[in-house]
């Protein structure tokens, strides 16, 4: 198929611009803004005969509140406008394309929704004993020996509640993997391309940062990783495939170089959704492994989060897991404190186990040739919009074909006078949100476009047509990109201000100085009384 | 789209990865299900969970069975909230920014301190966060831990440390709360701060205001991890001299989620904003003039600034923080009141009620408590609990192995959920339970005598 030419520019579907003029387009006051004394959405149960407590007679006056709570007055008619207003100024993978490099914003199965809200997932108390949560233990466990299968692993642990968390126990149980061996190690290494979560952890985890570049072909250089490596690496960290879309060939030769010097090989399991059921980390020679169930198991992002960030390790690990672990039990399963190797706990509980509930639902409703065929329809969907992007952009970096996704530089556009943060703003104003801008750090001008394995041949071509509409733009009149957008509830934000003069919270307007009529009834401020 | 490529086969989009590194066939994974197969099999896995609709529960220790509203979920779980991914993208993100920035000031106006960032992932990662903080806030390496913080908060600060400059140091409990003259005695020139929780593990409420003295004495900060619906009764940790205030969210609209989703959050003073880990939504204005929220001093964070960030955090729990703004707002000052009010009456019938069961005891006389408290039993808690499910209870935490001296103790938690009847029906089921117990006891104790007798 190829792509349709659209009227006017603007894409027929999947995108969703504000219309001018809709009450979305209207500011929405803050819900402190809203309040009126007196009123209130929340009703408290009759307490009957209950012998009543009166705070100042059975709590200290050291411990008693002095003054009152400065919480919003609403009904919950205001509470549900507001926040359904809000709502409306938001863009989301339900409204259209979120073509987001990196972050894999696919399409979230409502089913998964249902199931977790169940009250036999929901409504579990973490405390329970194992007795009464046989369901739970036994969702965990079918769910880790999936993932086990797809890593090429030998266990997991739950708890991490995304990437990073992930990231700083796979980079703890390194840690305590050489510790136990009398060889504590001193620095992990990671591409320049990696993200920035990876440096991030490595500091947490204790280690110093050496930084590899890569070659003209945008995969690690064997060489420069060789001369990186010593006897007091502990890790080298890499996504596969890596940031830039790009598989890394050379895997099992990085695996024995890394291994050679008694390092392990961590494998940041961002990218997972291009290689599942294809090929797994655990053959590619990766002791540890975590993944981002947001992103390649189809959970939702929520807005930044909540995730989940299972680790999966290799056998020689497995007993330095954060404890506890689910474990079989004669017919039935229960929780393993006994873990004197253990690193300890990551979570206060179990993780995002509402996540997991998710996961697991998706992971049932694909199965393994489901899981195959995502990564398939992914890489194929992301060759195909680079195929029709390429004569427009430049590619970061030459290699094809990518995987799951790919980074364009938009240097020819800023060579016009657009940069790609103008190339991403003219994208809002064609209904669709950008990609991720300005990353990995090795390409100039970075647009990072990861279309994902859930959009249609149309919503591709529809955001095709857009891109070029924009080069087109530039070359013909980068100024108007620089106005954009125009049509979002807000024009482009000043986020110098934001940092220069920080306003983290709403505080109530200075009491006016003659009386007046109820604020809230005024509608908002012209300016924030902050 | 294949032959837009030139392809024959998806497949060959997949050289790149060496035929040796394929992955295996016949790997063991489910078939593809349909979505009503899926729903069922859910349903089956759900349906062997016995859930708190089930068993009353008075079993707290963090994670509390709180009413959530049900304007809470169907706002927060709408489609544009829930599918949408960090607001990188401010202008088509406000919903979000929005939201969250009314979050943060929700959490200000708990904890008593100005700035609250966006959401950690829960209330024990919160205090590492927190401990991380104090230590570049100070450039010192010791932390007092109160011995009366919940014991996974303490063993996942333990875990923390391994690869942080953090040494820990534990402060005994004494009588239900935290032992200040040994802190004051352990503090000194290397301490960053000291932390407690407000109320603390044991439900004891804590003097915030001495324990602030005592670590600003050495010049370390106050780090409290603060239960947040305790604010419509207890003055906030930041009012009285706390420097770091974090909690888990979780009772904020919340379920209990067997522990996951909620949230954990941080608040903090201005003079430590640039140590903040984690998002934090600022305003600003759009180029007519209008106002609007940005991500902000995000020169803090780890895509910027990589191994010096202040954290690792990236993904966080935006969407039950969301969930809290709108349950906060739901509440309203007079529900936090009342909801304090009610939970407040509860515990203290309960205490009653429990201490009244003969060999029953409250293990704190005269320490005051707010939703939470340890009565020490006469028979083994664990024992006691498994009973009390038949009588469909969750009795509460057997303390065993969790606090010093309390292997006797159950740490018992009311909701506004719990009734009069509630509390009714766990005093009658654990004298029935102890007399149990205690006949059993009896003849077992009866039969060996006459073993011995003979």
């Amino acid at each position: 198929m190829t792509g349709t030419a659209t009227e006017g520019g603007r894409a027929p579907i999947e995108a969703v611009p504000w219309a001018a003029g809709s009450p979305t387009a209207e500011p929405e006051r803050l819900v402190f803004e809203r309040s009126s004394p007196g009123r209130r959405a929340s009703t408290m149960p009759d307490p009957g005969e209950l012998p009543d407590a009166v705070p100042e007679r059975v709590l200290p006056a050291w411990a008693r509140r002095t003054a009152p709570v400065r919480l919003p007055e609403v009904s919950e008619r205001d509470l549900v406008r507001h926040y359904t207003r809000l709502a409306h100024r938001n863009y989301a993978v339900d409204l259209g394309f979120y073509p987001l490099g990196s972050c894999t914003m696919k399409y979230n199965p409502k089913v998964a929704e249902v199931a977790a809200a169940l009250p036999g997932f929901a409504r579990l108390h973490p405390a329970q004993p194992a007795e009464q949560v046989q369901g739970a233990l036994e969702l965990l466990a079918r769910l880790e020996h999936a993932l086990c299968e797809l890593t090429g692993l030998a266990a997991a642990t739950f708890q991490p509640a995304a990437g990073a968390h992930g990231e700083l126990t796979g980079l703890l149980i390194i840690r305590a993997h050489h510790e136990a061996r009398n060889d504590p190690r001193r620095r992990v290494v990671i591409p320049d391309a990696a993200h920035g979560t990876n440096p991030a952890s490595v500091r947490l985890a204790g280690f110093e940062v050496t930084t590899v570049a890569s070659n003209p072909e945008g995969l690690v250089d064997l060489d420069a990783l060789q001369a990186a490596l010593g006897d007091d690496v502990a890790a080298f960290m890499i996504t596969n495939p890596n940031t830039l879309g790009l598989f890394e060939r050379n895997i099992a030769r990085v695996a024995e170089l890394v291994h050679g010097v008694g390092g392990q090989l961590y494998y940041d399991g961002a990218n997972f959704n291009a290689i599942l059921g294809k090929a797994r980390p655990g053959d590619m020679g990766f002791d540890v492994v975590h993944l981002n169930l947001h992103k390649t198991f189809a959970t939702p992002h929520g807005g930044g989060g909540p995730g989940a960030g299972p680790l999966v390790v290799a056998e020689h690990l497995v007993d330095y897991l954060p404890a506890p672990v689910v474990v079989r039990d004669g017919d039935g399963y229960r929780w393993d404190h006994d873990r004197p190797r253990s690193i300890g706990r990551v979570h206060g509980w179990n993780g995002n186990f509402g996540i997991l509930v998710r996961a697991f639902a998706y992971l049932l409703a694909n199965g393994g040739d489901g899981l195959r065929s995502v990564a398939e329809r992914a890489v194929l969907n992301a060759n195909y919009l680079l195929h029709r992007l390429e004569a427009a952009y430049q590619l970061g970096y030459p290699a094809k074909p990518v995987m799951h996704e790919f980074v364009l530089s938009a240097r020819r556009q800023k060579g016009q006078g657009a940069r790609a943060l103008d190339v991403a703003k003219g994208l809002i104003d064609r209904g669709f949100h950008p990609p991720t801008v300005y990353f990995p750090l090795i390409v100039e001008e970075a647009l990072m476009v990861e279309p994902t394995e859930t959009e249609s041949v149309e919503t591709l071509d529809a955001f095709a047509d857009a891109m070029l509409e924009i080069a087109a733009q530039a070359e013909a009149d980068a100024h108007a990109l620089h106005q954009a957008p125009v049509t979002a509830p807000v024009g482009r934000l000043d986020e110098a201000r934001a940092a220069r003069t920080l306003v983290a919270r709403w505080h109530p307007p200075p009491e006016p100085d003659q009386a007046g009529s109820d604020p809230a009834d005024e509608g908002p401020p012209d300016k924030p009384t902050s | 789209m294949l032959a837009s490529l030139g392809l024959d086969d998806v497949d060959e989009l997949f050289r790149p990865i060496p035929a040796e590194l394929r992955a295996p066939a016949g790997l063991d994974l489910p078939r593809p299900h349909a979505e009503q197969e899926v729903a069922t099999e859910l349903a089956r896995l759900a349906g062997r969970n016995r859930h708190l609709d089930e068993l009353t529960c008075f079993l707290g220790a963090g994670v509390y069975d709180h009413y959530v509203p049900a304007a809470v979920w169907y706002l927060a779980g709408r489609g544009e909230f829930a599918t949408s991914y960090t607001p990188y993208q401010p202008e088509m993100s406000q919903g979000v920014l929005q939201a969250l920035f009314e979050y943060q000031t929700l959490i200000s106006e708990l904890t008593g301190l100005e700035v609250s960032n966006a959401s950690l992932y829960d209330g024990a990662s919160a205090v590492a966060e927190a401990a991380t903080m104090a230590v570049t806030a100070t450039r010192r390496s010791e932390l007092l831990v109160s011995g009366a913080v919940a014991p996974r908060v303490r063993e996942l600060l333990d875990t923390y440390s391994q690869g942080l400059d953090i040494k820990l140091l534990e402060v005994g409990a004494l009588d239900g709360h935290t032992d200040l003259e040994e802190a004051r005695g352990k503090a000194g020139d290397q301490t960053a701060g000291l932390l407690l929780a407000q109320p603390n593990f044991l439900g004891v409420v804590e003097d915030v205001g001495a324990a602030a003295r005592v670590a600003h004495d050495v010049g370390a900060k106050l780090l409290v991890s603060f239960d947040p619906l305790s604010a419509g009764l207890l003055e906030p940790p930041g009012r009285l001299g706390a420097d770091i205030v974090v909690g888990e969210g979780q009772a904020l609209g919340n379920h209990p989620n067997f522990g996951g989703p909620a949230f954990g959050f941080l608040a903090c003073g201005s003079q430590d904003v640039r140590r903040l880990p984690g998002r934090l939504v600022g305003e600003t204005v759009d180029s007519a003039g209008r106002r609007g929220y940005v991500l902000t001093l995000q020169a803090r964070e780890q895509h910027i600034r990589r191994e010096k960030a202040t954290s690792n955090i990236c993904t966080n729990q935006t969407l039950n923080a969301i969930a809290a703004a709108v349950y906060l707002s739901w509440l309203g000052p007079s529900g936090l009141e009342e909801l304090g009010r009610l939970c407040l009456r509860l515990a203290r019938y309960a205490a009653e009620r429990l201490a009244a069961v003969p060999g029953v005891s409250l293990a704190f006389p005269g320490q005051p408590f707010v939703k939470e408290l340890v009565v020490r039993l006469p028979a083994d808690p664990a024992e006691v609990c498994r009973r009390l499910v038949g009588h469909g209870l969750l009795g509460g935490l057997p303390l065993a192995g969790l606090a010093p001296g309390l292997a006797d103790g159950l740490l018992v938690a009311v909701t506004e959920r719990r009734t009069k009847a509630d509390v009714d029906r766990l005093a009658e089921a654990m004298a029935t339970v102890l007399a149990e117990l205690g006949a059993e006891a009896a003849g077992r104790g009866g039969r060996g005598g006459e073993g011995v007798a003979r």
